[in-house]
C-alpha cells in the first residue's frame, strides 16, 4: 500500500511521473513524502485500499465487548448459532442490495420482492395444487421480473433508484396482500403439501453449533458473488457503473442493459432467499419482513459499502449482516430494551458512513 | 485520395443550444487532422458523433465510404475508432489494466473462460504493461493500481495508451494535453507522431495553437457549429488562425 500512499501524495504535491522518460528525470523528488505523512492520513490510505478491514474491526470488537457485557451467556454455541440464523435472511438481502448500492443505486423494495416471491411459492404449491419445484421455479421467476422491472424503470424512465423503488415496494407489497388476502400460509400445511420449501430450515448440529441448510446456502450466495464481482468481466462493469457511469458508458460498457441484468441477478438473490425464508420463519406471511428492507441497507453501509457506488465489497457486506446480528444479540442478552438496539444501531450507521466519507477524501 | 472518415452535414441540437449545425469534416489516411474552435463551438459534440457516443439528429458518416451509423461507443470502437475523451472517460476504482480493458477484456481459455467466464487477469496485466511500456509510458510500477491513486498526467496517459493501442482505423484526441504539463504534452505530441507512423491517422482537437501547428497537417477550424474552413499549418500564421476561429478575420476561400 506504501506504493499507492507515496503515489497519491505525489499527486498532491502535482509530480507526475510518466513523463520521466523523456529527459530531465526528477528523481530527486520521489522519495520526498514518506516522513510527512501522519499517522492518521496512512490509516486512511489503508482503509481506502481495503475497505474491508472497518466491518471486520467492528465485528471482532463488538464481540469482545458483549463478550464482556453479556458475559458467557454470549459466547454459547447455542447464542452463537442462534446470531447466524437470525441473520440468514438479512444477509441474502444484504447480497442483492451490496450489488444495486455498488452501481450508485439503492433498493427499498427487497424485502417485498422476497415475499411475493413466497407467497408465489407457497401458494401454488400449498393451495394450488402445483408441484413444488415448479411452485419454486415461479417464484425464482417472480423475484427476477421483479428485479428487472426496477431495472427497467430506473434505466428507462431514468428515474433515481430510491423513487423507482419506493413506488415499487408499495407496489409489491400491494400484490402481496392482493395474492394472500392478508392470509399467512401456515407452516403445519406447508409441511403436509410440500415440505420441500421448509427445507433450508433444516438444521445440522457441529459440535454443539446448530446451522441451519440456510445458513450455508447463504455463505454460498456470498462466495458466488464475490467470483462474480471479481473474477469475471459483469462484475468489474458493476464497479465501472457505480464508480463512474459516463464514463463506463464511454469505454464501450451497455450501462442501461448492464443495469437491468444487475437488478434482475439481484432480484434472483432475493427469490432464493424467499425459499431461505419459508424455511426459517415456517409460514408464509403478507406481513413479515417489513425491516428487511432498511435491514439489508443497513448491513451494506456497515459493511463498508459506499452509498455513492463503485466502492465496496461483497463479504464486507456478510460482516455488516454479522455486525447487525450481533449488536442485536448482545443488546438483548445484556437485558438492554429493544428501543435502545435500534439506538445503537442508528449511532453505527452513522459512524460508518461517516467513516466511509472520510475514507473517501483520500481520493478528492 | 478517398478519405477514411467523412462527416456531411451533422447536426445536433440539445433542446435551443445548436451544437453542431451542418457539419462537415474529412479525415484523410495517414494524416493528423486538428481541429481548433472557440469554447462551444461544437469540437467536443462533433467528435462524440464520429465515436457513437452522442447520436446525431442528421447528417452521414462514412467510414472507408461505406454508410456507418453508430448508436453507441461500443460500435465505433469495434470499427477501430478509438476516442480520449476530454474527461478522459476513466473508472477510478478500477485499476489500470481493468480500464484499459473495460469492455473488452480477456476471458480465460477453455471451460473457465467460455463458461464461468472468468477473466485472464495475468493476460490483461501482461499486455497493459506491454502496451503502455511500448508507448514509453510506463515508469507506472504497478499495473494493478487503482486509477485513482496515479497523478493526472499518468491518467492521461492510461487514457491514451487505451487509445492507441486499440485504434486500428482513427483515433481522436479531445484536448488531451489540457490537463498536462510542459513535459507530458511533449509526450503526448511524439505518441501522436509515433501513431501516425503507424499509419493511423488522427484528429486532434485543441486549445493548445501552438501543439496543433507543430503536429497537424490540417487544420479544420471550427465555429458556432460548423466547419468554416481547413487551413494548411504550413501556409498560415497561428495569429490568423485564431482571427479566423474568433471571427475577427473572414477566413480564405478556397
Ligand atoms: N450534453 C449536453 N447537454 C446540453 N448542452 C450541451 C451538451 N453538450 C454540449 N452542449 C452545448 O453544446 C455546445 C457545444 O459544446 P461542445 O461540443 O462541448 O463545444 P466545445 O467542445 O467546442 O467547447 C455548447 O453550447 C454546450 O453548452
Ligand atoms: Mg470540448
Amino acid at each position: 500500500m506504501n506504493k499507492v500512499s507515496d503515489d497519491i501524495s505525489k499527486d498532491l504535491k502535482d509530480q507526475p511521473k510518466f513523463t520521466t522518460d523523456i529527459g530531465e528525470k526528477d528523481q530527486d523528488h520521489h522519495s520526498f513524502d514518506l516522513g510527512e505523512q501522519t499517522t492518521l492520513k496512512k490509516i486512511q490510505h489503508f482503509l481506502h485500499g481495503n475497505p474491508t478491514i472497518v466491518p471486520v474491526i467492528i465485528l471482532i470488537l463488538s464481540v469482545i465487548a458483549f463478550g464482556f457485557i453479556a458475559g458467557g451467556k454470549f459466547f454459547s454455541a447455542f447464542n452463537l448459532s442462534l446470531i447466524v440464523q437470525q441473520v440468514t435472511i438479512v444477509g441474502i438481502l444484504a447480497a442483492a442490495q451490496t450489488l444495486i448500492i455498488l452501481t450508485a443505486g439503492i433498493d427499498l423494495s427487497v424485502a417485498a420482492m422476497m415475499v411475493l416471491a413466497s407467497v408465489f411459492m407457497g401458494k401454488l404449491s400449498v393451495e394450488m395444487g402445483v408441484p413444488t419445484l415448479p411452485a419454486i421455479a415461479v417464484g425464482f421467476i417472480s423475484g427476477i421480473a421483479t428485479g428487472a422491472f426496477n431495472g427497467l424503470l430506473v434505466t428507462r424512465l431514468r428515474l433515481p433508484p430510491f423513487i423507482v423503488t419506493l413506488g415499487t415496494w408499495n407496489i409489491f407489497f400491494a400484490l402481496v396482500i392482493f395474492f394472500t388476502g392478508s392470509q399467512s400460509i401456515r407452516s403445519s400445511d406447508i409441511e403436509v403439501n410440500a415440505p420441500l420449501l421448509h427445507f433450508w430450515g433444516e438444521r445440522i448440529n457441529l459440535g454443539g453449533f446448530v446451522f441451519t441448510y440456510g445458513a450455508f446456502l447463504m455463505i454460498g450466495i456470498f462466495v458466488f458473488l464475490w467470483f462474480l464481482l471479481n473474477k469475471t468481466a459483469w462484475g468489474r462493469h458493476v464497479y465501472a457503473i457505480g464508480d463512474d457511469k459516463e464514463a463506463a458508458e464511454l469505454s464501450g460498457i451497455r450501462t442501461d442493459r448492464m443495469l437491468v441484468s444487475i437488478y434482475a441477478v439481484a432480484g434472483l438473490v432475493v427469490a432464493i432467499g424467499a425459499w431461505v425464508s419459508i424455511g426459517r420463519v415456517g409460514s408464509v406471511s403478507p406481513t413479515s419482513f417489513y425491516e428487511g428492507n432498511l435491514d439489508s441497507i443497513t448491513a451494506v453501509v456497515i459493511g463498508g459499502t459506499s452509498l455513492f457506488g463503485g466502492r465496496g465489497t461483497i463479504i464486507g457486506s456478510l460482516f455488516g449482516a454479522l455486525i447487525v446480528g450481533v449488536f442485536s444479540s448482545g443488546l438483548s442478552i445484556a437485558g438492554l430494551d429493544v428501543l435502545w438496539q435500534r439506538f445503537a444501531l442508528g449511532c453505527l450507521i452513522i459512524v460508518a458512513v461517516g467513516i466511509d466519507q472520510w475514507i473517501r477524501k483520500v481520493s478528492a | 485520395m478517398q478519405p477514411v472518415l467523412v462527416a456531411k452535414k451533422l447536426s445536433k441540437k440539445y433542446g435551443k443550444v445548436v451544437a453542431l449545425d451542418s457539419a462537415d469534416l474529412e479525415l484523410y489516411p495517414g494524416e493528423v487532422l486538428g481541429v481548433i474552435g472557440d469554447n462551444g463551438a461544437g469540437k467536443s459534440t462533433l467528435i462524440k458523433v464520429l465515436c457513437g457516443a452522442v447520436i446525431p439528429d442528421s447528417g452521414e458518416i462514412l467510414l472507408d465510404g461505406k454508410n456507418v451509423t453508430f448508436t453507441s461507443p461500443i460500435e465505433a470502437r469495434k470499427l477501430g475508432i478509438e476516442t480520449v475523451y476530454q474527461n478522459l472517460a476513466l473508472s477510478p476504482a478500477l485499476s489500470i489494466t481493468d480500464n484499459m480493458f473495460l469492455g473488452r477484456e480477456i476471458r480465460q481459455k477453455g471451460f473457465m473462460g467460455s463458461f464461468l467466464k472468468f477473466l485472464d487477469k495475468k493476460a490483461m496485466a501482461d499486455e497493459a504493461r506491454k502496451r503502455l511500456s511500448d508507448l514509453g509510458l510506463l515508469t507506472i510500477q504497478n499495473i494493478n493500481q487503482l486509477v485513482e491513486t496515479l497523478s493526472g498526467g499518468q491518467r492521461q496517459g492510461v487514457a491514451v495508451a487505451r487509445a492507441t493501442s486499440f485504434g486500428t482505423k482513427v483515433v481522436i484526441m479531445d484536448e488531451p494535453t489540457a490537463a498536462l504539463g510542459v513535459k507530458e504534452s511533449r509526450r503526448v505530441l511524439e505518441l501522436i507522431g509515433e501513431v501516425r507512423s503507424r499509419g493511423i491517422p488522427i484528429i486532434l482537437i485543441s486549445h493548445n495553437m501552438p501543439h496543433v501547428f507543430e503536429v497537424a497537417d490540417r487544420i479544420h477550424i471550427h465555429r458556432l457549429g460548423t466547419r468554416l474552413c481547413v487551413i494548411d499549418p504550413k501556409k498560415h500564421e497561428m495569429s490568423d488562425a485564431v482571427a479566423y476561429m474568433t471571427g475577427a478575420k473572414q477566413p480564405p476561400q478556397n
